[in-house]
């Protein structure tokens, strides 16, 4: 058998390929999308993943009525579960430990990996096995625990692809999107001992679980996500395909769950229609192969199961959200992903050049409040508001309408009573100047008539070379009339 | 009254009876870039027995300021606007984007002065993009006297998600004989304008604008027509740019707005620009 090579080699191979971005500045974030959106194979390949998850989204729903109130009632769970978000995580806690499961909460990302590497500590861990989290993405999970001598493995297909590569997710849903199955091939003959190189995907899918089953028995830890946590039951809910997310939380001694603090709804009935509405938005399903439902440790007499369970709460920037009754809408995404899917931006540059991550149309609107603006004030302009991720969000999150916000929140001249870290970390006094100044003109009529005549008059002197415009474009030039003038000269 | 964020959301809008007069609000970019196309809507509105009120203290709706991240500047230039319309007539904005600003943003930016809300609200109430109105008010309805000819369409994001009217252009040309409509590959999708962003990240916005281009040249239509000008200088600069670079003298993809194309059909006399 050789997958216990295969196991140790997967293993150290995973120690810090992937470096976490630290510092996402505007000069990086603009080269990482100049050479996204000049490689070809990588438009090709996401224009092609992406039709081909509109198309399976459009299919499950082929009656706009149902969509459109599915639609209504998933916004309004989340809302009612938002406005009532302190009440009900309290509830959840309650419930949660009356069921035997450990609540911690964490601040940020340090204070959540603190507690988890405790938790390993406590276990003389030496490995632990992931299911799917993107939470643990977002706090460098895996960073953390390598630097503390712990190996944490991904055992989603995607991820485990992802980590091998020593690369970042390009997809919330489907993080080794970009890569192509020749890609994948090639790294597994490379990474994997005693695997030569076959781009049949049924082989490499083989490969992949078998190197990974093995870590399933080993692993002192499992660890998952948490799609909704239910506070009058205290159940945790995971929606998955591959059972690696039921293995990570059955099969190890001790399992860690971590979720944002935004995931909690009231009732067991709140998850039906967000279950539904979550699989059918994000790849077109009609339902996930797999949906655990997670209400404690092992109880006396039972033949399987943990024995520990935590939960790890974590805000992370989410309470500044929450502060604020328009950025609070961030806060109802059920991570589908179908925004992203729909998004000609992301289409044309992919997952990882946006550096945070979320990337996407809800990455721009949420990774600020994570962040701050310093590091991400740019983000929100990579948008042409055209409204494609708000058509289709299963919760109705009006995107455009955030990033419109958060535009203003990154440009305003910094001030005393910011309601986002980073407040003015966008500001240009100059961009500043002339938007003033273009409202001095267009406010007063006198003034807009005066620059309208002179802009349309010496015309011949429009400057050919118009900024990012002329690179891809002729020169606008104004029209030798106005059309004020040609109303007045036809009567 | 929140702003949609999927046209099937919308209720179906109730349209007035046919006015005596409508106020007609180019916007800026007409005025000053596309004059022309201003013109022929009014001439359209016109042939109809429509009389047409042009303020001549009009300028712009705000919303480049407002998408920018500067609202106290698009909140002076709108709050400029508001006087403009003192009869009840509608007001017909020949761009689904600047309707899209004044329909559903304004009320936003005037959130917190009721007095201004009130008004911006009674504007927006209002407020109807051109084709909307042909369409479901003056029931626009004229024989096509033009040769046959195959055209293509592109609705902006404004007027497919923001106005709802993704479906008026369609049906408008629909009702010229002689036009057959060929669609295009990811019709849906943003050419790619989207105001500065065209300034603020030109290789994004140039991949959107050439795959636009390229999709609409794939249909073999000759000329693409449109109801928005932000669109059509965004995709016909971008098409005579690739002429330029290929050294074309015949433009490869002509364009119009809906307005002009929809007079000249129709025994009209479009506007000359000079």
């Amino acid at each position: 058998m050789s997958a216990p090579h295969a196991t140790s080699a997967a293993a150290s191979s995973n120690r810090g390929d992937a470096r976490p971005i630290a510092f996402v500045s505007a000069q990086a974030l603009r080269e990482r999308m100049h050479d996204a959106v000049n490689d070809p194979h990588l438009r090709k390949s996401f224009r092609g993943a992406m039709d081909f998850l509109m198309a399976k989204r459009a299919a499950q729903f082929p009656d706009e009525s149902e969509l459109e109130s599915l639609r209504t009632l998933s916004e309004g769970i989340r809302q009612y579960s938002l406005s009532r978000l302190p009440d009900l995580l309290e509830q959840l806690e309650a419930n949660l430990t009356r069921n035997g499961v450990q609540v911690h909460w964490a601040a940020d990302a340090d204070e959540a990996n603190a507690i988890m590497l405790g938790i390993a500590r406590r276990h003389a861990a030496k490995t632990i096995v992931k299911g799917k989290s993107m939470v643990s993405e977002e706090i460098e999970f895996n960073h953390a625990m390598h630097d503390a001598g712990v190996d944490a493995l991904e055992s989603d297909m995607g991820e485990y692809i992802v980590q091998l590569a020593g690369e970042k997710p390009s997809h919330i849903i489907m993080p080794a999107i970009h890569k192509t199955k020749e890609q994948i091939a090639t790294l597994f003959a490379e990474k994997v001992p005693g695997v030569s190189y076959t781009d049949n995907v049924d082989t490499l899918i083989q490969i992949g679980r078998q190197v990974l089953r093995e870590k399933f028995e080993q692993a002192d830890i499992g660890l998952s996500g948490v799609n909704f946590a239910v506070a009058e039951t205290g159940t945790l809910c995971l929606v998955e395909n591959e059972g690696n997310g039921r293995m990570c939380t059955t099969v190890p001694r001790v399992h860690m769950a971590i979720t944002g603090i935004e995931k909690v709804v009231e009732k067991l009935e709140h998850v039906a229609p967000l279950y539904s509405i979550l699989t059918r938005s994000a790849t077109g399903q009609a339902i996930s192969t797999y949906f655990n439902m997670i209400s404690g440790p092992r109880k006396p007499g039972e033949k399987d199961g943990p024995e520990e369970v935590h939960l790890i709460l974590l805000d992370n920037g989410r309470s500044q959200a929450y502060a604020d009754e328009q950025l609070r809408k961030t806060l109802q995404c059920i991570r589908c992903g179908a925004c992203m899917n729909h998004c000609p931006v992301y289409t044309r540059i992919g997952g990882l050049a946006y550096g945070t991550t979320y990337p996407g149309p809800i990455g721009k609107i949420v990774s600020p409040h994570m962040m701050g603006l310093e590091q991400t004030h740019l983000l929100p302009t990579v948008s042409t508001l055209c409204g494609a991720c708000g058509e289709v969000c299963p919760v109705r999150i009006p995107i455009p309408e955030l990033l419109v916000r958060l535009r203003g929140e990154a440009q305003s001249k910094p001030h005393d009573n910011p309601v986002m870290v980073g407040q003015g970390a966008g500001y240009s006094p100059l961009a500043s100047f002339v938007w003033r100044t273009w409202a001095r003109i267009y406010a007063r009529p006198g003034n807009y008539r005066m620059f309208s005549w002179l802009a349309s008059r010496f015309r011949a002197l429009t400057p050919s070379r118009q900024s990012g415009w002329t690179a891809a474009r002729t020169p606008l030039t104004p029209a030798p009339r106005r059309l004020r003038d040609m109303v007045r000269d036809r009567q | 009254m929140s702003s949609p964020s999927h046209a099937g959301e919308h209720t179906p809008r109730t349209y007035p009876p046919r006015p005596a007069a409508v106020y007609f609000y180019a916007t800026c970019l007409v005025d000053l870039f596309v004059p022309e196309a201003g013109m022929d809507a009014i001439t359209l509105l016109e042939r109809e027995g429509i009389r047409v009120i042009f303020p001549e203290s009009q300028s712009c709706c705000g919303q480049p300021a407002y998408s920018s991240g500067f609202p106290e500047e698009a909140r002076k230039v709108a709050a400029s606007q508001l006087d403009l319309f003192p009869e009840d007539y509608p007001i017909i904005v020949p761009s689904g984007s600047c309707a899209g600003m004044i329909r559903w943003h304004w009320e936003k930016i005037f959130a917190d002065d009721p007095a201004l809300h009130a008004r911006a609200a009674a504007v927006a109430a209002r407020t109807f993009e051109l084709a909307e109105f042909l369409l479901h008010v003056v029931g626009f309805q004229r024989r096509d006297e033009g040769e046959p000819v195959t055209v293509t369409l592109h609705t902006s994001c404004s007027a497919r998600r923001e106005m709802g009217t993704h479906l008026v252009g369609r049906e408008l040309l629909a009702r010229l004989g002689n036009v057959t409509l060929a669609h295009h590959g990811h019709e849906s999708e943003c050419c790619g304008f989207g105001g500065s962003f065209s300034m603020k990240h030109p290789d994004i916005s140039t991949a959107m604008v050439s795959d636009k281009v390229a999709a609409l040249k794939a249909t073999g239509a000759r000329e693409v027509v449109t109801a928005d000008c932000g669109c059509l200088l965004n995709i016909t600069k971008r098409a005579e740019k690739e002429d330029l670079d290929a050294g074309r003298s015949k433009p490869s993809l002509p364009g119009e707005h809906l307005a002009t194309f929809l007079l000249r059909r129709t025994g009209g006399q479009p506007a000359r620009r000079n």
